[in-house]
């Protein structure tokens, strides 16, 4: 035997090759296609937007935890990277640089450090981020850069309404759905990602890709998007069927705006969201049904931010209601 | 469709390497180490001194209590002195050290039996026999094999025969099922006789599809004897696991496999039993996977119980040099070795030498709650929690939670992407915990 001595630890001697940092980069090549899109659609002000939330995002961690907490810092980790992805997809793009700087400050100092760091915010931080732009410069945010086929353009050189903005602002104004479908995209547009919209948000084919692969990876089970995205079908189904005239119908509410987003990436967040599948459900129906509501009902034509950030508050309870069921738990033992 | 148990497991690389390779018989060491505490209990009594001569068979420690055993002489030869000896768990224990006799006839390999089919005894000789013949549960619990055979009437209706071996790298069991079939079959009736059952089921992992096959060739005619295949799932060897796996019942919560009318025991146990009961031979060697990937012979052996084993590693060619960690047992729930002068015991299933690089854990770092602990805990426990509630001293809760239920498995600690040590604060909260409810109990 060598000189270095041998180790002596208690069992298991052996682990699994997963590691949190692969998670985290599964989810980063997640994110790929519909970035990719985006990069398309968009040209460069989606670029510049990405950079600088990214950047920001590991320049915030990074300082906050050198400077401030004096913790070993962790922006190796690439959870910093996700949340700066993340809210670089919530944001339109081409918005001020500043804001998207401002974003990342919440998000990573706020939403995330003060927390305790990885693992133990309460909150989705790129949601934070999103949502504290969006009450704060409502104007900017949401001006929406709409696709053109031409991606050298400027940023803020068309800007139009998302389809969810137009259903509202309709609505608002006393017309039937006829009337404001003649101005939505089609399906097949929404799909595709030839639309107005949020930065991340525009191709729900390319989202649902991700999707399936970081499922495929086992790094999100299907649980949260699949409820997410069929409780907000079912439920504005119902209300469609109730009065076509009056609703949109079921598909369009899951291809616009940030469901698939939102069920496949900010939902399925591992530190914010339950830890059981029952939990998971649960969690993920409350998503879906408070995102019907504040899309129908509330005042901001999407909610699904919202529904998350909301839903998280309850998962600590979730966590503590819907436990796995112990094993031998059913019947009462004879002897003890 | 495969039998399995249904909520948790994980299925670690099998690295089975030494499946292929038949048991070889490792010649009388000259030294043996016996300890007097090898089994889960009362540890037994010594009966012999320094300076006796004792032979093969021979008893040199006597039982000391219903849950003991009897402890063998593993060769022929003299008693050089009473010692200390450490364990495979890192414990002091006393020990019977004696020099083998190499002149001694007794020594040599006794030749193969015929296999002999006819059972004279009757269940109560059956039981005493078990227990005057040291035989303990083989699986590595080394529980003694006659308080499970202990059972009231008509409290058990199938006696369960473990050949799953689900921990990586161990093949003694499999090996045993292929070279010994027809003698574990003959044990299987024996024990189908003492427990008055007319049912009895071999779960075997599918991995080990050519015992499985020779079990249910050799099987046909022998009543109430049923091979299942299991599908590979670790812990299935978990006696809780394996009756749900192939029964469908689930014990209760800290309640025993007899509660739900099964006993459970190990294949080895059931061929060490074949040879107590039909050959007269008391337990004084077992099987032996001496394995690693770094290894140049890794392979199966029979070994007499206390041959030390520096002397099993010098028979597949030496430790190598990149060699840090050595376990005695399989790599999920075996113990990391401190040296290798321990002897082996009853429940020593295999050795398994690893390598520089596999041997250390990875760094913990923050949970991010992905839930995979709890995914796989076979227990539908929740070791994040479990562990939390260690860490921050909050034992009650932690036996709220049903940490004493947890089968230390080690599920948890192998799949957790950020490699917190979640067995290990668990095994502490259990410690506690445990303490705790003596305590209450006691006042």
């Amino acid at each position: 035997m060598s000189d270095q001595p041998i180790i002596v630890s208690a069992s298991p001697h052996v682990h699994s090759d997963r590691t949190s940092r692969k998670l985290m980069f599964d989810v980063v090549l997640a994110l790929m296609p519909a970035l990719l899109v985006s990069l398309y659609v968009f040209g460069y002000s989606a670029v510049i937007t990405t950079v600088a939330a990214v950047v920001s995002c590991l320049v915030f961690e990074y300082l906050i935890q050198r400077y401030i907490l004096k913790t070993p810092v962790t922006i190796g980790d690439g959870s910093a990277l996700i949340t700066g992805l993340l809210l670089a997809f919530n944001l339109p793009a081409g918005l001020p640089v500043w804001m998207v700087i401002a974003g990342s400050l919440v998000a990573i100092g706020i939403a995330k450090l003060s927390f305790g760091g990885l693992g133990f915010n309460v909150f989705n931080p790129a949601l934070v981020g999103r949502v504290f732009l969006l009450v704060s410069f409502p104007v900017q945010m949401t001006r929406w850069p709409t696709a053109v086929e031409n991606n050298t353009r400027l940023v803020d050189a068309v800007t139009g309404a998302t389809p969810l903005g137009m259903i509202k602002e309709g609505v608002q104004f006393g017309e039937t759905m006829s009337q404001i479908s003649t101005r939505l995209p089609s399906h097949t547009d929404m799909l595709l990602g030839l639309t107005a919209g949020s930065l991340g948000e525009m191709s729900a084919l390319a989202l649902i890709l991700g999707g399936i692969y970081l499922i495929a990876r086992k790094v999100i089970s299907w649980h949260i998007p699949v409820t997410v995205l069929a409780t907000i079908a079912l439920m504005t189904g119902l209300f469609w069927w109730a009065d076509p005239e009056q609703f949109a119908n079921p598909l369009l509410h899951v291809l616009s705006g940030g469901a698939i987003l939102g069920a496949f990436y900010m939902a399925t967040d591992l530190v914010t969201s339950p830890v059981t599948r029952k939990g998971m459900v649960v969690f993920a129906i409350g998503v879906g049904v408070i995102t019907v509501v504040i899309r129908l009902f509330g005042s901001y034509p999407e909610g699904i931010s919202f529904a998350i950030l909301i839903m998280n508050a309850f998962v600590p309870l979730i966590n503590r209601y819907f436990k796995p069921k112990r094993f031998g738990a059913r019947i009462k033992a004879k002897m003890v | 469709m495969l039998k399995t148990f249904p909520k948790g497991g994980i299925h670690p690389p099998e690295n089975k390497i030494t499946s292929g390779r038949p048991i070889r018989r490792l010649p009388a060491p000259k030294v043996v180490y016996v300890p007097i505490a090898q089994h889960i209990g009362i540890p037994a009594e010594i009966i012999v001194d320094r300076k006796d001569k004792v032979t093969v068979g021979q008893v040199i420690a006597r039982s000391g209590g219903f849950v003991s055993s009897n402890i063998h002489s593993p060769v022929a030869g003299t008693v050089t002195k009473l010692d200390m000896v450490v364990d495979t768990r890192g414990y002091k224990k006393q020990c019977i050290v004696i020099r083998t006799d190499p002149k001694d006839p007794a020594n040599e390999d006794l030749p193969e039996e015929m296999l002999k089919t006819e059972i004279a005894m009757a269940p109560e000789e059956i039981r005493q026999r078990i227990s005057d013949f040291g035989i303990v549960g083989l699986g590595g619990a080394t529980f003694p094999s006659h308080v499970k055979l202990s059972v009231k009437e008509d409290q058990i209706d199938c006696l369960v025969v473990n050949g799953v071996e689900c921990e990586p790298y161990l093949t003694a069991d499999h090996r045993l099922m292929l070279e010994k079939s027809q003698q574990i079959l003959v044990g299987i009736r024996i024990l189908m006789r003492a427990l008055g059952v007319t049912r009895a089921i071999i779960g075997i992992e599918n991995n080990k599809c050519d015992a499985i096959d020779l079990f249910r060739k050799e099987v046909a005619g022998n009543d109430g004897i049923q091979i299942a295949a299991l599908q590979v799932k670790y812990p299935q060897g978990g006696e809780k696991q394996l009756i749900r796996a192939l029964l469908g019942r689930e014990v209760p919560k800290n309640g025993l496999p007899m509660d739900v009318g099964v006993v459970v025991h190990n294949v080895g146990t059931v061929y060490a039993v074949y040879q107590a009961v039909q050959h007269n031979r008391p337990l004084t060697e077992r099987v032996v996977t001496v394995t690693g990937k770094s290894l140049q012979d890794p392979s199966n052996f029979w070994v007499r119980i206390g041959t030390p084993i520096s002397d099993l590693l010098e028979a597949v060619g030496g430790v190598p040099e990149n060699t840090r960690k050595i376990v005695s047992g399989g790599p999920m729930m075996g113990k990391a070795l401190k040296s290798t002068d321990v002897p082996v015991t009853k429940g020593t299933s295999g050795i398994l030498v690893i390598p520089e690089g596999e041997a250390s854990r990875g760094e913990p770092r923050n949970c991010i709650r992905c839930g995979e602990c709890v995914n796989v805990c076979p227990m539908g426990l929740e070791p994040h929690l479990l562990m939390n509630l260690t860490e921050k001293g909050m034992y009650e809760k932690a036996a709220q939670e049903d940490i004493l239920t947890c089968i230390e498995c080690g599920s948890c600690s192998y799949v957790c992407p950020s490699h917190r040590p979640l067995l290990d604060y668990i095994r502490f909260g259990k410690s506690i915990s445990r303490q705790l409810a003596t305590k209450t109990a006691q006042q």
